[in-house]
C-alpha cells in the first residue's frame, strides 16, 4: 500500500507541473503533423481538477506532558510531539528539546493524529438536507463508474466544520452513495474550509471507487422493473461490466470512455475499491469476483457481518470499515453485533471505524471506544492505542494516504488533535486541531472556529455547536 | 462447541416463566438516584414487593432477605426511561411488512392506537433492555395526517402485558413535517389542527358514532370522524399532546395554542431551536423532549441547532428530557447524556452536571409522561427498576450487568448476544456453526 500511495503522489506532483501548461486545446497548436487531432481533452493521466490545497501557516509547536497515542499502536505518557513547517518533527518523551517551539502544556490531556473518516457523504449530501442538495447518488443506471464524487461536493456544507470541531476530523473520504452497483469515484479531502473542492483535495491521494452489493442496487433498479432486481442480477451486471472494461483496457484504439477509464484504473490498482457490503456470504462472493476480474477490494464498508469471516478477510487482506453498533435497520444489517470490530481484531483482520453520517463523524472516537469495550467484555483486550489506529492509521491505509498522514511519525503531515481528556471517554472533546501544522480549530478561542457561508446572518451563527 | 454447556443453561433461563418480584438489597454501590442529584458512594438500594423501599447512604436500617448483592462499588441506577420511541412497532425498519411505525395509506390518523400492536419480544425491546432501558413511551409517527395516533407507555420486561398506560399521549407535527402532511404549508397544518380540535369540541359529550364529516382533499383524507373523536381527551387535557416542532417561531405558535385551547397538556418534542425561546417555554410551563446532539442545520427549521440547546433550556427553567429518537438506537441515550456533560469544559457551551444529564434520561422523561417520582428514580415507592452497570453509565464503554424491572431480574439475552456467543471463535473443525447454539 505504501508503494502505491507514493507512486500516486509522484504522479500528482508531475500533474501539478502539467496543470500550468494551459488549456484543453493546447495540443491543437502543434500544427503540421497530419495525425495530430485538432482538439484534445486532458487525459485521465494528466489529472483534471487537480488539488489546489496548500497548508495554512503554522507555528513551530511542541505539545508536552500529554498522553500520546501515535496512531500506529504506540502510546507515550507524558510525551512530547514536535511539529513545524507542516510536518511532524519528532515524537518522544519529556527529554525531547523544545527549543525554538511554542510550547503547549498538555498535562492531563491527550494527543492523537487527526481523525480520519473513510466513509462520509459530507458535501454530497450536505445540510440542509433538502432535495436541491441531494447530490450523492447518480441513481439513473445500475453502474455509473463515470461519475466523480468531487463534482458534487459543496464546500460550504456546515457538516465539515462540525466534524472538525467535535470530531477532530482532519481527512475524510467522500463517497458516492450506494444506489448503484458501481457508484463512481470517491474523493479524499483535507478538512479545511475552502471556496472550491479543489482547495480541499488531499494532494496525492489516490482515487477510490465506490461499489455496492446487496439490497440497495437490487431495490432501486428492481423497483423500476429493470436489472438488477436480485442479488444474482447484481453479480451478472457487475461481471459483464468488468468484462467490457477488460476488453476496453486491451484495445488501444478504443474511444475514450469515462466509465471504463475508472474501471481500468481499478484493474491497474491505481484506484482503490471501497465496496458497500453487509453480509458475510456476499463479501466472500465479491472477493471471488474480484479475483475473477483481476482487481482487489481494499475495504468493505458497512461490513456488519464481517465478524463471521474475519479469517477470510485477513487472508485476502481486505479491511472492514464498520460502525460500532448500527444494526437491525435493514434486513442485511439484522446480524449486527457490537463485537464486530473486536472479533475482526482477534482474527488479525484490518478494522476501520467509519461514520456514513454527518452526526456520527463528530464522535468516531466514541464509536471506537464502544467497539473496544464490547470486545473487552468477552475477553478480547485491545489496547487504547490500537483502538485509536482504527480511526487514524488503518483508515489512512485503506485510503492509500498512510505514507502521508494517519500517525504521528517524523516527516508525516502535522495533522494533530489535542483532546481535553482521554479520547475514548464520552467526557472528552477536541481542544485544538491542527491540519498540516496550522491551527484550524481551538475550542478555547472563538476566532478559530470556522463559519460557513451558508451560516452567515443566520440564527446560531458562530455558536459553539 | 466449547460454549455448548453455557448456552444450554442460558436457553433454559430464557424459556423459564418470569419470576415474581423478589425482595433484594444491593450494597456497596455507587448509587445514582436519578433525580438530578450527584451519585452516592457506598450506597444501598432496597427493593421490596417490586418497589423501591430505600436508596441512598446506609442509614442503619436492616432488612430480612436472602438476596444481598454486593456491588463492589459498581454503579447502580434506576432503569432508563426512553421517551419518544417506536419500540415494539418494528422488527426491521426497511422491511415494510415488519414495520408498523407509519401508516401513510391508512384512512385513520389520530385514532391509530399502538396499545394492541406492541410486540413485547421485539429484538429492539430486548436489545434496549440490555442497554438499561426499562420503560418507554412508544408511538406510531404522523404519516397520513399531522396526527400520529395514541402512544403508549410500555415496560420492557417482555411479558404478555407490555402496556403500562394506553392512550397516554397523542402526537401532532406542526413544523415542516406537519406542513408536508397537510397539503404543503404550515398554514395548512395549523388550520387542520385547530379545526380538528373544534371538531372534537363539537363531539365532546356526545356518544355513539361521530356525526361530523371528513376533512379531505382529492384522495387524501386528513381527518376522519373517528380521528376527531380520538382528539377529545387531548382537548380535555386528560391525554398529553406531544407537539413536534423545531423552529423558534413554530414553538411560539404552538405555545400560543394554549390560549385558545387552555386545557391542552402540551409537551414539545424536538424543539431544535428551543434555546432561542427558552424563556417563553419556561413561562408556559411546558416540558420538552429534545434531541441532545443536533448541531447541524439539517433543515431550515433548525438553523440554530446546537448541542447546548438542552443546557440552555434547562438553565432557563425548562423541564427537558433527552429524546431517545436521537442517535441510531435508544440504547445510545446515555452516550447522548454523557456528551452534554462533556460540554462543561467548552467556553460558551451550556453543559449539564452528571446528575442533570442522568435525570434527563430517567426521572425527567418519566415525569413528563406522568410518572413523577414513580419511574426513572430510586425513591421509596417507585417502581423497582434497578440497573447495575460495569462502569459509569454515561460512559460509552459501560453496559448494564443486571437489569431489574418491577423487582424482577431480566434476561439480557437477545439475538445479538447469541450471535456474539456463537462467533466467539470461528472453529468449524467438527461441525458447522449452525450446531453451535
Amino acid at each position: 500500500m505504501n508503494g502505491a500511495a507514493l507512486a500516486t503522489l509522484a504522479g500528482a506532483m508531475a500533474l501539478a507541473a502539467c496543470a500550468t501548461t494551459g488549456s484543453a486545446s493546447a495540443s491543437a497548436a502543434s500544427g503540421d503533423d497530419d495525425e495530430a487531432p485538432r482538439f484534445a481533452a486532458k487525459t485521465e493521466a494528466e489529472g483534471p481538477f487537480p488539488s489546489t490545497y496548500r497548508p495554512y501557516p503554522g507555528r513551530p509547536t511542541a505539545l508536552v506532558g500529554a498522553t500520546i497515542y501515535d496512531g500506529a499502536g504506540g502510546m507515550i505518557e507524558g510525551g512530547t510531539v514536535l511539529f513545524r513547517d507542516g510536518k511532524v518533527v519528532a515524537v518522544g518523551g519529556s527529554d525531547l528539546s523544545t527549543d525554538g517551539y511554542d510550547v503547549i502544556d498538555g498535562t492531563g490531556k491527550f494527543v492523537t493524529p487527526g481523525i480520519i473518516d473513510i466513509h462520509s457523504h459530507l458535501g454530497d449530501y450536505p445540510t440542509p438536507s433538502v432535495d436541491a442538495h441531494s447530490d450523492g447518488n447518480e441513481a439513473t443506471s445500475p453502474t455509473t463508474p463515470e461519475v466523480w464524487a468531487e463534482h458534487s461536493v459543496w464546500p460550504q456544507d456546515p457538516g465539515f466544520t462540525r466534524a472538525l470541531a467535535n470530531g477532530g476530523i482532519t481527512s475524510l473520504q467522500i463517497l458516492p452513495g450506494s444506489a448503484n452497483l458501481m457508484g463512481g469515484r470517491s474523493v479524499t479531502l483535507k478538512n479545511v474550509p475552502a471556496r472550491t473542492v479543489q482547495g480541499m483535495k488531499f494532494p496525492g491521494a489516490p482515487y477510490g471507487f465506490k461499489m455496492a452489493c446487496g439490497e440497495n442496487p437490487k431495490r432501486v433498479y428492481g423497483n423500476r422493473g429493470r436489472m438488477p432486481s436480485t442479488r444474482m442480477g447484481n453479480f451478472a451486471v457487475n461481471r459483464q461490466t468488468w468484462l467490457d472494461a477488460i476488453d476496453y483496457a486491451n484495445n488501444d484504439k478504443a474511444d475514450r470512455d469515462l466509465a471504463k477509464e475508472t474501471l481500468v484504473g481499478v484493474l491497474k490498482g491505481e484506484i482503490l475499491v471501497h465496496n458497500h457490503c453487509y453480509r458475510a456470504d456476499e463479501m466472500a462472493l465479491v472477493m471471488d469476483m474480484a479475483k475473477e476480474m483481476g482487481y482487489r477490494v481494499t475495504a468493505f464498508h458497512h461490513a456488519v457481518e464481517a465478524y463471521k469471516i474475519g479469517d477470510l478477510l485477513r487472508e485476502n487482506d481486505v479491511c472492514s470499515a464498520i460502525w460500532a453498533d448500527w444494526y437491525g435497520f435493514k434486513m442485511e444489517s439484522y446480524d449486527g453485533i457490537l463485537e464486530n470490530a473486536a472479533f475482526l481484531q482477534r482474527e488479525g483482520a484490518c478494522v476501520v471505524i467509519h461514520s456514513d453520517s454527518e452526526n456520527d463523524i463528530q464522535r468516531l472516537n466514541q464509536e471506537a471506544a464502544k467497539a473496544q469495550a464490547a470486545g473487552r467484555r468477552v475477553g478480547i483486550d485491545i489496547s487504547d492505542a490500537t483502538v485509536i489506529s482504527w480511526i487514524t492509521l488503518n483508515a489512512a491505509k485503506a485510503m492509500g494516504i498512510d505514507s502521508m498522514t494517519g500517525s504521528l511519525e517524523p516527516g508525516k503531515m502535522a495533522d494533530v488533535v489535542l483532546w481535553n481528556g482521554n479520547p475514548l471517554s464520552v467526557y472528552s472533546r477536541p481542544e485544538r486541531v491542527w491540519i498540516d501544522g496550522a491551527l484550524m480549530f481551538n475550542a478555547m478561542d472563538r476566532s478559530r472556529r470556522p463559519v460557513t457561508d451558508f451560516e452567515l446572518g443566520q440564527p446560531g451563527e458562530g455558536d459553539v455547536k | 462447541m466449547k460454549h455448548f454447556l453455557a448456552l444450554a443453561a442460558s436457553a433454559i433461563a430464557l424459556a423459564a416463566t418470569p419470576a415474581a418480584a423478589q425482595d433484594f438489597v444491593i450494597v456497596n454501590a455507587t448509587v445514582a438516584i436519578g433525580d438530578g442529584s450527584e451519585p452516592i458512594r457506598d450506597g444501598v438500594v432496597i427493593v421490596e414487593g417490586g418497589k423501591v423501599a430505600y436508596a441512598g447512604a446506609p442509614d442503619g436500617r436492616t432488612i430480612d432477605t436472602d438476596q444481598v448483592i454486593d456491588a463492589n462499588d459498581a454503579w447502580v441506577t434506576p432503569g432508563l426511561f426512553a421517551a419518544v420511541t417506536t419500540l415494539g412497532l418494528s422488527d426491521v425498519g426497511a422491511v415494510s411488512e415488519s414495520n408498523d411505525i407509519s401508516a401513510g395509506g391508512a384512512p385513520f390518523s389520530a385514532a391509530l392506537d399502538v396499545a394492541p400492536i406492541v410486540n413485547p419480544t421485539s429484538q429492539h425491546i430486548l436489545v434496549s433492555r440490555a442497554g438499561g432501558i426499562t420503560r418507554a413511551a412508544t408511538t406510531t409517527m404522523p404519516s397520513g395526517s399531522i396526527f400520529g395516533g395514541h402512544g403508549a407507555i410500555i415496560d420492557l420486561d417482555g411479558d404478555a402485558n407490555p402496556i403500562m398506560k394506553s392512550r397516554a399521549f397523542q402526537m401532532v407535527a406542526l413544523g415542516e413535517r406537519g406542513a408536508s402532511l397537510s397539503g404543503g404549508s404550515r398554514a395548512s397544518a395549523f388550520v387542520l389542527f385547530r379545526n380538528a380540535l373544534k371538531e372534537a369540541q363539537g363531539l365532546r359529550g356526545s356518544t355513539g358514532t361521530p356525526q361530523i364529516s371528513e376533512i379531505a382533499k382529492d384522495d387524501d383524507l386528513f381527518l376522519g370522524r373517528f380521528d376527531a373523536e380520538a382528539l377529545i381527551p387531548v382537548l380535555n387535557g386528560t391525554q398529553k399532546l406531544y407537539v413536534a416542532v423545531d423552529r423558534a417561531a413554530d414553538i411560539r405558535a404552538a405555545l400560543a395554542l394554549k390560549g385558545e385551547f387552555p386545557r391542552l397538556d402540551m409537551v414539545l418534542v424536538g424543539a431544535g431551536e428551543g434555546w432561542l425561546v427558552a424563556d417563553a417555554i419556561a413561562a408556559a410551563g411546558v416540558p420538552v423532549i429534545a434531541d441532545a446532539l443536533d448541531d447541524l442545520p439539517e433543515t431550515f427549521e433548525v438553523l440554530a441547532a446546537t448541542q447546548s440547546n438542552i443546557g440552555r433550556m434547562m438553565r432557563a427553567g425548562v423541564k427537558v428530557a433527552i429524546s431517545a429518537s436521537s442517535g441510531t438506537n435508544p440504547r445510545n441515550m446515555p452516550q447522548a447524556a454523557g456528551n452534554l456533560v462533556a460540554l462543561g469544559k467548552i467556553p460558551g457551551a451550556a453543559g449539564l452536571s452528571w446528575g442533570q444529564a442522568f435525570a434527563a434520561i430517567s426521572s425527567i422523561p418519566a415525569a413528563i409522561n406522568g410518572y413523577d417520582g414513580t419511574a426513572g428514580v430510586l425513591k421509596p415507592g417507585a417502581l423497582g427498576d434497578v440497573v447495575m452497570w460495569d462502569g459509569d453509565p454515561l460512559e460509552v464503554r459501560s453496559v448494564p450487568t443486571k437489569v431489574f424491572i418491577g423487582g424482577v431480574e431480566q434476561s439480557l439475552e437477545n439475538h445479538q448476544s447469541r450471535l456474539r456467543q456463537r462467533y466467539l471463535d470461528l472453529d468449524e473443525s467438527d461441525l458447522p456453526k449452525a450446531y453451535d447454539w
